[in-house]
């Protein structure tokens, strides 16, 4: 805290051969199957299970998890680059992508014992099964410690019996397992709070309709009910009351995906703006030649840059609190908040140099700039960034 | 028993293929990729390998930047893979490439199927798989749209062919040459672990004494490329209210003869 960190003011994270062949392969694969199907599924706001499976035979759903649990074995830049090449083609993809594996994937990585993993990472981070991770609740989002729902643990104590609602479940209407936050012991606050491994085929659990939404509409979202649902005490993801620092801590390296998804849609919107730029013509030239319009694209590019500076910075404090086991909670943060408040400035000016033909869903345009909306509201909205950020730079809580 | 397959790094369609002022091609820094029309022959030997329980052998000849083409297709799941590299094939022609490649099938044990893509991107030849057959004494089978059945026990093999306005089914003996068409099937995505698994992977490099083969006298040699001349074109607005417009344009069609 205080000084600025400048240790890694000059690097970047090590790109192997290893990492360019990834990223040519998911760039290849989001261009030419999930692109042509982007336009289709936010129309229907249909869940895109086709791709998604054969995302899954990829190796896309667990990047980071090792081989031996399902996954592909690859780091986080790995997961960076491929979450930035899938936005590009289509951000309900990558939102899909995302949760299964920097939320779900990576709290079974972190806190699961052996036995949770084999039952339920392994079936996820191979692509066969969907995870989703549900924190929020009708009436508690931001402050996820007032959440109402309850977790009671059965007279004989084998198993716990849960009611309430949750909502905003991202791949709630499909997914087969899910993280679940939920109280233990309410009295206690944010210490009350219990990480559960939920099976979606047991009875108690109800999906609720899926939410209408402005944009990533293809990324299924519902609410759960759960009403009388049993789980057994071998389904708690950590310790019993310590569900609140998993879902921090988890949300940590999800922030990294969302901040790469937005810098994909970013860089979507930016090509296509710059490109227009080029071939537009009015008043007798192409209108990149007009200085307000330089001034969009030099502004655009640069905080493309950045936002990928920032994400990179936040890969190598992962890998470096991987080793010291700490916390890159800032680091996260930061690059969450500036990527997705670039996204929005990028989609908004790349709709804007494609004037009337911006506003049109004949190009996708209108569709980028709906989808960056939702990285500045989800995995803690952009004032929450701004107050986990200036909370830890300040020491005050 | 094995199949074997050939393939190559080709730039990427994306290349901006110029011809320089030395006569030379180049195509910028751009990126290479398996040679998209490889990509289906590479498919088939996965899945006909496995369909007569052998193995599938990826060969390349030339330079190190064919290596990139053999990893791809290790991860596609490609068995095996090895680069030939010797300085009398730089640059190749078509007959010493199939002299090279011939050695190579001999040198592999038991082979029962060659398969090749329809063509080259780069170079647009179709001919060394005509060469290939004729030197090692196979049949050749062109055009392939789909591979009916094996019997390696029999030593045949039946398939379809497509031909200008129909198909044809042939039988043939084994070993047999086929070079196969964009109908026969959707090649696979290498996956992650595919991809992890080829990135490790050290390829040997077999020289021509490694093959035991010496190259045809070379008869031709090519002196340079050039480029055609730009073709100059000829925009004419045609001016005036729609019908009359439409009228002229009629017109003028018919005189180019267009129409
Ligand atoms: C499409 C979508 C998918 C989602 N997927 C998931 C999921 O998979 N799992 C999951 O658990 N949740 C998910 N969410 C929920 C999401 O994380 C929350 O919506 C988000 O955290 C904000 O919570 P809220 O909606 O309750 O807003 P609120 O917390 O009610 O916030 C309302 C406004 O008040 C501001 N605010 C709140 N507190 C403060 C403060 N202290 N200081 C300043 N401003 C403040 C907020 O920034 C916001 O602008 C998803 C949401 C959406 C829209």
């Amino acid at each position: 805290m205080g000084a600025v960190d400048q240790r890694d003011s000059a690097l970047t994270p090590s790109f192997t051969p290893e990492h360019e062949a990834l990223q040519s392969l998911v760039r290849r694969f989001a261009q030419e199957k999930i692109k042509p199907i982007a336009e289709q599924f936010d129309e229907s706001g249909e869940f895109p299970l086709e791709t998604i499976r054969e995302m899954g035979r990829l190796g896309l759903m667990g990047i980071e998890v090792p081989e031996e649990y399902g996954g592909a074995g690859m780091d986080t830049l790995a997961y960076v680059l491929t979450m930035i090449e899938v936005a590009k083609a289509d951000a309900s993809h990558s939102t899909i992508l995302s949760v299964n594996n920097s939320l779900y994937c990576h709290a079974l990585m972190a806190f699961g014992t052996e036995e949770q993993k084999q039952q339920f990472l392994v079936p996820v981070a191979s692509g066969e099964k969907i995870g989703a991770y549900s924190l929020t609740e009708p009436m508690s989002g931001s402050d996820a410690a007032t959440m109402s729902s309850r977790a009671v643990l059965s007279d004989d104590g084998t198993h716990y019996v849960i009611n309430g609602r949750k909502s905003w479940v991202t791949s709630g209407p499909v997914a087969d397992v899910m993280i679940l936050f939920t109280m233990t012991e309410p009295e206690r606050g944010n210490k009350g709070i219990t990480a559960f491994l939920i099976d979606a085929s047991q009875p108690g659990l109800k999906r609720g309709k899926k939410e209408p939404k402005l944009g990533i509409r293809a990324s299924a979202t519902s609410e759960i009910l759960y009403e009388d649902y049993r789980v057994p005490v071998a389904n708690v993801l950590g310790k019993v009351g310590e569900g609140f620092r998993i879902a921090m801590q988890v949300l940590d390296a999800g922030r990294i995906g969302i901040a790469s998804q937005a810098l994909g849609i970013a860089e979507a919107a930016y090509e296509a703006a710059l490109e227009y730029a080029r071939i537009r013509r009015a008043f007798g030239s192409p209108i990149g030649q007009f200085q307000m319009i330089q001034q969009k694209i030099a502004d655009m590019r640069t905080r493309i840059e950045a936002s990928r500076q920032l994400i990179y910075h936040a890969v190598l404090a992962k890998a470096r609190a991987k080793q010291t086991g700490g916390r890159y909670t800032t680091e996260a943060s930061m690059a969450k908040l500036f990527a997705s408040e670039t996204a929005a400035f990028v989609t908004d000016e790349a709709l804007q140099i494609h004037g009337g033909m911006g506003y049109s869903k004949e190009l996708p345009l209108e569709r980028y700039y709906r989808d960056a909306r939702i990285t500045r509201i989800y995995e803690g909205t952009s004032e929450i960034q701004r107050m986990v950020i200036a909370r830890s730079e300040l020491g005050l809580r | 028993m094995q199949i074997v397959t050939f393939t190559r790094s080709t730039p990427d369609t994306a290349a901006r293929v110029e011809v320089g002022s030395d006569g030379k091609i180049t195509w910028g820094g751009a990126s290479t990729v398996v040679n998209p029309w490889d990509e289906y022959a590479l498919e088939e030997a996965i899945v006909q390998a496995k369909n007569i329980g052998g193995k599938a052998t990826v060969i390349a000849i030339g330079p190190e930047m064919h290596s990139e083409a053999l990893k791809h297709s290790l991860a596609m799941g490609l068995d095996e893979a090895v680069r030939i590299e010797d300085p009398a094939l730089d640059p190749v022609d078509g007959l010493s490439y199939a002299a090279a490649a011939a050695a190579a099938v001999n040198k592999l044990e038991d082979v029962k199927l060659v398969l090749f893509g329809k063509e080259a991107v780069d170079v647009g030849t179709d001919q060394h798989t005509v060469m290939i057959a004729r030197k090692l004494g196979f049949p050749l089978l062109t055009s392939v749209s789909k591979i009916l059945a094996i019997d390696t026990a029999a030593g045949t093999i039946q398939v379809e062919r497509t031909l200008e306005g129909g198909k044809q089914v042939v039988t043939s003996s084994l070993p047999v040459v086929i070079s196969v068409t964009k109908e026969i099937n959707e090649p696979r995505y290498p996956s992650f672990i595919g991809i992890r698994k080829a990135s490790k992977a050290t390829i040997p490099v077999w020289s021509l004494a490694d093959l035991g083969v010496s190259l045809p006298v070379r008869r031709t040699v090519v002196n340079a490329y050039s480029n055609l001349p730009p073709r100059s074109v000829e925009v004419e607005m045609i001016d005036g209210e729609p019908a009359v417009q439409a009228k002229l344009l009629v017109d003028r069609l018919l005189e180019e003869k267009v129409l």
